[in-house]
């Protein structure tokens, strides 16, 4: 019996050290970011650094206004939003309650495929024909822009709202819309009326996800939104939070880096802001 | 009094299972009729085919004739939203919409079109009231139905059943979730609607066929083996089987 009691401690104790790595890497970063974030926000200023429209960190006189990629980070959320919501959750309400058997299993196979590709791939696929799709069709010098970044963002979170979506509708017990068939409702009353409202909090937490994609996605907007750091605007050239991270850093020094840690961690309050959303979401779920 | 559900020669198949065999039934108007029998009878099965909600399980078969009001109810030209909104139906286990007791009523009366509130406001008082729930949950209608006790929703149930003004009511087993009390007052409300309705009840408790139905139909292997006035079944069963399920032989 002594013999068990220490296995049990001993294993209890690994796998409490490694629930505590994720813990401390979440920590660490935090810190870190914290940490380094900081500085360049006191030297700047933070009002000058939030609510500048201008960044010119390369500059004799450099500006380090970072308006101009919070914006956009929130326009081409938003768009991505307006535009994969509502083909998300029709598709989710249609696999989840309408389609055949086997057209639902190849649409969801199809659905993860998507969920799977690397963001680059829809990066690549978005430069070469979108952005030139874009410039002719609306005849404009550069088809690089907010548009295209929202275009690929809205198909980037499809997958995460469908998949959740689904998983919220299924979970609507069949009772429920048993007894709307009974009063006389069709089925599809039945799912827009009862199914839908069910699962409302879930599929709210689809749309959150979705949010926490979009904003955090870094490789396919800068290839197709030509990351020039313009007050946002649909058809012109922006650069977005991530983005403005990543083209930077490789060769940044002194302010201007100090400046791309306190952009990063503008981008983590935004992540954590939504991941508090998201939680409220599905604790409202359970309950 | 007119007999308004007829079965003739229904069959029914789950795949390739045969669940009911040859039904032939006539169900009076303005009475209440019990459907008896063993677990896995096809008491339940048949039921259900008779405001079609076997429709929504895949695979069945279902051959012969239900008439209502003598129209066969698996007619082409019949719309089932229509035939079920005329025969409303009780379930098991209370399923109230996760929603307002409000909302609840008023789901059916809103669904077929009715949009004016105070029509609504009047409908779901006086399906409250029929339902006999009304004094219990007039100050609460905005609150959620899913705080109520399992005899008050399987009430709502009933209300929210009748809000659409059906002629028929099926009830499948309707108590068996519920306590003693919750019963009597199901059963209770059961003989006072069928001034109105016309009741059909699956039970599984011989004694509730007894106490509130006027007919009594026993169901085993999917068979109807007898069929007639409650007092009769029970106390001069005609066929033996029926006389040694009633008398707790087997079942």
């Amino acid at each position: 019996m002594t013999k068990n009691k220490i296995i049990e401690s001993v294993i209890h104790g690994v796998f409490l050290i490694l629930g505590l790595v994720t813990v401390g890497c979440v920590f660490l970063i935090t810190i870190y970011l914290v940490i380094s974030g900081i500085p360049a926000i006191k030297e700047i200023g933070l009002i000058d650094f939030i609510f500048g429209t201008e960044w010119a960190s390369t500059a004799a006189e450099p500006r380090y206004g970072i308006l101009p990629f919070i914006l956009t980070s929130i326009y081409g959320t938003a768009g991505a939003i307006v535009i994969g919501v509502p083909i998300g959750f029709f598709t989710a309400v249609y696999l989840s309650k309408i389609a055949k058997p086997k057209i639902k299993s190849f649409m969801e196979s199809a659905v993860s495929l998507l969920a799977g590709i690397p963001s680059v791939v829809y990066g690549l696929v978005g430069m070469l024909v979108l952005v030139p799709g874009i410039r002719k069709l609306f005849n404009i010098p550069d088809g690089a822009s907010l548009f295209a970044a929202i275009i690929v963002l809205a198909i980037m979170i499809l997958p995460s709202i469908i998949k959740v979506s689904m998983t919220a509708l299924e979970a609507v017990p069949k009772e429920y819309e048993d007894a709307s068939l009974a009063l006389g409702a069709t089925p599809v009353e039945t799912y827009f009326r009862v199914s839908v409202p069910a699962a409302k909090s879930g599929i709210a937490a689809a749309v959150v996800l979705g949010v926490g994609r979009a904003i955090g996605e870094a490789m396919a907007v800068m290839m197709v939104s030509g990351n020039v750091p313009n007050m946002p605007s649909l058809f012109q050239s922006v650069r977005f939070l991530t983005t403005a991270v990543a083209s930077e850093m490789s060769y940044s020094s002194g302010l201007q880096q100090q400046a791309l840690f306190s952009i990063a961690l503008v981008l983590f309050l935004f992540i954590m802001l939504i991941n508090a959303t998201l939680n409220f979401f599905l604790k409202k779920e359970r309950d | 009094m007119g007999d308004i559900l007829t079965a003739k020669n229904l069959n029914l198949w789950y795949d390739k299972t045969k669940a009911l065999k040859d039904i032939n039934i006539n169900i009076p108007e303005n009475s209440i009729t019990a459907f008896i029998g063993p677990s896995g009878c096809g008491k339940s099965t048949f039921l259900k085919t008779l405001n079609r909600m076997n429709d929504l399980i895949p695979n069945v078969k279902i051959t012969g004739e239900v008439c209502y009001k003598g129209q066969d109810i698996y007619g082409n030209s019949v719309d089932v939203n229509e035939l079920r909104r005329n025969i409303g139906m009780v379930f098991q286990k209370p399923n109230p919409f996760p929603m307002s007791i409000y909302d609840n009523i008023a789901y059916g009366p809103r669904t077929h079109g009715i949009k004016s509130k105070v029509k609504l406001d009047e409908i779901v008082e006086q399906s409250l009231r029929d339902a006999a729930i009304w004094d219990e949950v007039k100050d609460r209608l905005k609150k959620n139905a899913l705080g109520m006790s399992g005899g008050q929703q399987q009430r709502l149930c009933i209300a929210r059943a009748l809000a659409v003004k059906p002629d028929i009511l099926l009830m499948d087993e309707p108590t068996s979730a519920l306590d003693p009390i919750s019963t009597l007052r199901i059963e209770e409300l059961a003989i006072e609607l069928k001034k109105s309705y016309t009741i059909v009840i699956v039970t599984h408790n011989m004694q509730q066929a007894v106490r509130i139905s006027d007919y009594t139909a026993f169901f085993l292997l999917g068979e109807l083996v007898e069929f007639g006035k409650t007092d009769q079944l029970f106390s001069q069963p005609v066929d033996k089987r029926t006389e040694d399920y009633i008398t707790g032989r087997f079942g």
